[in-house]
């Protein structure tokens, strides 16, 4: 079915610092999704909007950004659920680079605080490593991550404090401790409990509720702070040996 | 421009092969220098999306002479058989290697690693992770690099030439899309992991960033291309967004019917039906459909994919993905309802001319994963075998290029060649033509559709080659109307065009040469295959004029050419 639709798109120039709307009536299918009618508005109506996206199937985690206010994938938002009037804008509490394209890096970076690996050298043993689907079962939620940042985006602990390790992250940490594979958990726990890390979290949510890969990452936090405690209480009793 | 940094090892692409070349170069001497320049986050790289998984012959009573046959056979005997044994060795080490760096493989109920059928495979061996394998390995490959400090990252550098001097390779010219920059990177060795070149094609399994760019890169320089005629078609992918739904649909027991209701594969594959391999296959829908037996709707003719037979609980479980995509983007829950769908193009199979080293014929520049050719694929390759490829021969040509580092000297790039690049760049982004970038890659997009498609004549491949040369006329009236480079979109899209329109052509020419009908490439004027003339590769590179078009023989060691039958 064709439908008519207004949309509104923040636009930003760097070389000016201009910010502007570009509005744009558009006939369109029910089934087309904003990627597809920011596309055939570049494609052509010679729109040169900038914004970042490749898979169009939401899991290359690109094409973040704020339709009618609420931080999603645009690849899979589609206009059937969607009224007449429609408004794209970047991704908030990020640094805008131009039009939808935002900087990314510094929230992209926490991943390093994660310690997203199971070692800190790799074995070279040939033997496979048994594993249950039970076992596997304990990651699967958190390892959903496409890290596409909306929960950055939304979360209002890293809207004033960009220190803070965040959402994706936590969770991603959380994956690999949960993974049977796991040899740095002590070193991990260090980071996330250091003073950027999982405390300052204030559960308020939004992050699990925006995130299209149903990570739940606030819950992953929780966890984290929970396993925190402990880890805390453990080395207080009994000093850390590595460091000795 | 600047020269802003020196690394040994410089690896073009952030995608499954070229962020295994980077562990391996940094495992292999964590002194060197290694950086990793990525158009996109690494994570956005295409290997996301890969679907049905990963082969290696783990499974008990499996054998990797099993799987090196059906690989051979796979490829219509046009895969190098020396490389495929050596690669199906070391599949197995690469899938246990990940294994042990987390990476989510699904799972038999006592802890083994699981395996799923998949096309022209004689024994269940494709290992995944749910239908999501290709993100699964991507992120953990991405996370396993940021445990070594001797990975630089660029992310979103657009790399627009490859720098070389007369004893090889030197270094690239980037643009760093953030701050709008042209740069220049000094390397001992360049490992190009670019990917493939699908957006030549209108109807595609391919991201926007598949492009070819890389190949277009080696290819300037000097590098040869090799099997670029052998595009592989993917038979079930969503009609107009060209979403894939993966062959584990069938692996898992999924149906292919016709419009009349009939599993035509009957006739085509009998023994193996839905799990033919993929050349058979598209060809068999493509048939059905000139017959009047596809089904006919809003864009072009599909056949139906139908998996409601294997029930709620088994979808959601081995095929969570493919049912909220059907769901999605077709409006179809396969749980209820047949998946509608059509060959697509899917895989290229050609590319950068290497060895098992991944060495090319440019001192100092390797190649590894898609973007490049070894070649284990031949003429076609098997689903599932790609991802495998990515982590053998990218970690090969990670080692390799560590040790090449230890032999020579760092060159510097000449200056000359820096400020061309720049010029060259500039006047893309100042041409005041009228061209379209978008026009053009439509227009080129059809003709590949049209002309090298699933099924080609030597009239038609001609015809296109015409039109692709008419279309690198155009190229040059292109005008832009963003001017600065800070992610100027149409700038990169005008750069990936040009590439595509360099491999257009390279590939319409290698199809007329090769007049006989091999794998993926089926010509209705020479409809048998010709071992007496054509059993080598065809390499083709950059000539004064036209592209030059030789030959290298394909070495055979255990499996003589046989007819191949399904
Ligand atoms: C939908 C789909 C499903 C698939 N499923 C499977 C499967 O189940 N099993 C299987 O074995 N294979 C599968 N394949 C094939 C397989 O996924 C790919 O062949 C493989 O992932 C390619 O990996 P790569 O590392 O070579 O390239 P890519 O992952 O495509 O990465 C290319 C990299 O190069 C970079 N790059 C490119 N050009 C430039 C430039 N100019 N400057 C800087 N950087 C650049 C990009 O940023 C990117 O990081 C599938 C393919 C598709 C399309
Ligand atoms: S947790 Fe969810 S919202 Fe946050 S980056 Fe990952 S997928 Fe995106
Ligand atoms: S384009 Fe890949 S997630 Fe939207």
């Amino acid at each position: 079915m064709q439908r008519i639709i207004t949309i509104n798109i923040k636009r930003y120039d760097p070389e000016t610092e201009e910010v502007s709307i570009s509005a744009y009536k558009v006939e369109t299918e029910q089934d087309a999704t904003i990627l597809d009618i920011l596309n055939f508005l570049n494609e052509h109506k010679q729109a040169a909007i900038s914004y970042r996206f490749s898979c169009r199937m939401s899991i290359c985690g690109s094409c973040g950004a704020m339709v009618n206010g609420r931080p999603t994938l645009m690849c899979s938002t589609f206009i059937r659920d969607l009224p007449d009037e429609i408004t794209v804008e970047p991704m908030r509490n990020f640094p805008v680079i131009r039009d939808l394209v935002v900087d990314t890096d510094n929230a992209m970076d926490k991943m390093r605080d994660a310690l997203p690996y199971t070692s800190f050298v790799s074995k070279k043993s040939k033997k496979p490593i048994k594993q249950t689907p039970e076992e596997l079962e304990k990651l699967k939620q958190t390892s959903q991550c496409i890290k596409c940042m909306l929960c950055y985006s939304a979360c209002p602990v890293y809207a004033v404090d960009e220190e803070f390790i965040g959402p994706a992250a936590t969770a991603t940490a959380y994956r690999y401790d949960q993974d049977t594979h796991d040899e740095v958990k002590e070193e991990r726990m260090d980071s996330l409990t250091s003073k950027d890390g999982v405390w300052k979290c204030s559960f308020v949510g939004e992050c699990s509720d925006v995130c299209p890969k149903n990570v739940d990452p606030a819950l992953a936090i929780q966890k984290m702070k929970i396993m925190g405690v402990l880890h805390t209480t453990k080395k207080l009793i009994k000093p850390s040996k590595s460091k000795t | 421009m600047e020269i802003i940094q020196e690394h040994d090892v410089l690896i073009v692409g952030g995608g499954a092969a070229g962020l295994r070349a980077a562990i391996a170069a940094a495992e292999k001497n964590p002194r060197l220098s290694i950086a990793i320049i990525s158009k996109v986050y690494p994570t956005r790289s295409h290997t996301v999306s890969a679907e049905g998984g990963i082969a290696a012959a783990l499974d008990k009573g499996d054998t990797i002479r099993s799987h090196a046959k059906d690989t051979i056979k796979g490829s219509d005997y046009l895969a190098d058989q020396d490389a495929v044994e050596f690669f199906v060795k070391r599949a197995k080490e690469e899938v246990l290697l990940l294994e042990q760096w987390g990476c989510p493989w699904s799972r038999k109920e006592d802890g083994d690693i699981a395996v799923r059928a998949f096309g022209g495979m004689s024994k269940k061996r494709t290992v995944f992770a749910a239908d999501k394998t290709g993100f699964f390995m991507l992120h953990n490959l991405f996370e396993r690099t940021l445990a070594h400090d001797n990975i630089h990252r660029y992310d979103e550098w657009f790399v627009t030439k490859l720098l070389t001097d007369s004893k090889g390779a030197t270094g690239v010219v980037a643009i760093d899309q953030k701050e709008g920059e042209m740069v220049a990177l000094a390397a001992k060795a360049v490992i190009m992991c670019t990917g493939g070149a699908g957006k030549m094609y209108l109807n595609t399994t391919n991201g926007a960033i598949k492009t070819g760019d890389g190949m277009a890169l080696a290819y300037n320089e000097g590098a040869l291309l090799k099997d670029m005629e052998f595009m592989q078609f993917h038979p079930t992918a969503l009609p107009k967004t060209g979403i894939l739904i993966t062959e584990a649909a069938r692996g898992e027991g999924g149906y292919l019917y016709n419009a009349k209701g009939e599993r035509f594969l009957e006739r085509y594959v009998p023994h193996k039906m839905e799990l033919g391999p993929r050349d058979l296959i598209s060809r068999a829908i493509n048939t059905e459909y000139k017959e009047g037996r596809g089904f006919k709707g809003p864009y072009g003719n599909y056949v139906h994919l139908d998996i409601r037979h294997l029930g709620e609980k088994k979808i959601n479980e081995k095929l969570p993905q493919i049912r909220e995509l059907a769901k999605d983007f077709m409006n179809v829950d396969p749980v209820y309802k047949p998946i509608p769908v059509t060959p697509t193009q899917h895989y290229t199979m050609g590319g950068i001319h290497t060895n098992i080293k991944g060495e090319t014929n440019i001192p100092g520049l390797y190649s590894a994963g898609e973007a490049a050719c070894v070649s284990i694929n031949g003429a076609n390759r098997l689903g599932s075998n790609s991802l495998a490829e990515c982590l053998v021969f990218g970690a090969e040509a990670g080692t390799a290029a560590a040790n090449y580092c230890r032999r020579i000297k760092l060159r510097n790039p000449s200056r000359k060649k820096l400020s061309d690049e720049k010029k060259r760049i500039e006047s893309v982004l100042t041409n005041k033509g009228k061209e379209s970038p978008y026009k053009i890659r439509e227009d080129m997009q059809k003709v590949m559709d049209q002309y090298a498609g699933i099924v080609r004549t030597e009239k038609e491949l001609s015809k296109g080659i015409i039109k692709i040369r008419e279309l690198q006329k155009r190229f040059k009236k292109i005008g832009l109307s963003q001017s600065n480079m800070v992610f100027n979109s149409q700038l990169i899209n005008t750069l990936e065009l040009e590439a595509m329109l360099t491999l257009a052509e390279t590939l319409l020419i290698s199809a007329k040469a090769r007049k006989e009908s091999r794998g993926a490439h089926f010509r209705s004027d020479y409809p048998e295959r010709n071992d007496e003339k054509f059993l080598h590769h065809i390499t083709i590179s950059k000539g004064p004029r036209t592209p030059k078009v030789t030959h290298v023989p394909v070495p055979i060691t255990k499996w003589q050419p046989e007819v191949r039958s399904y």
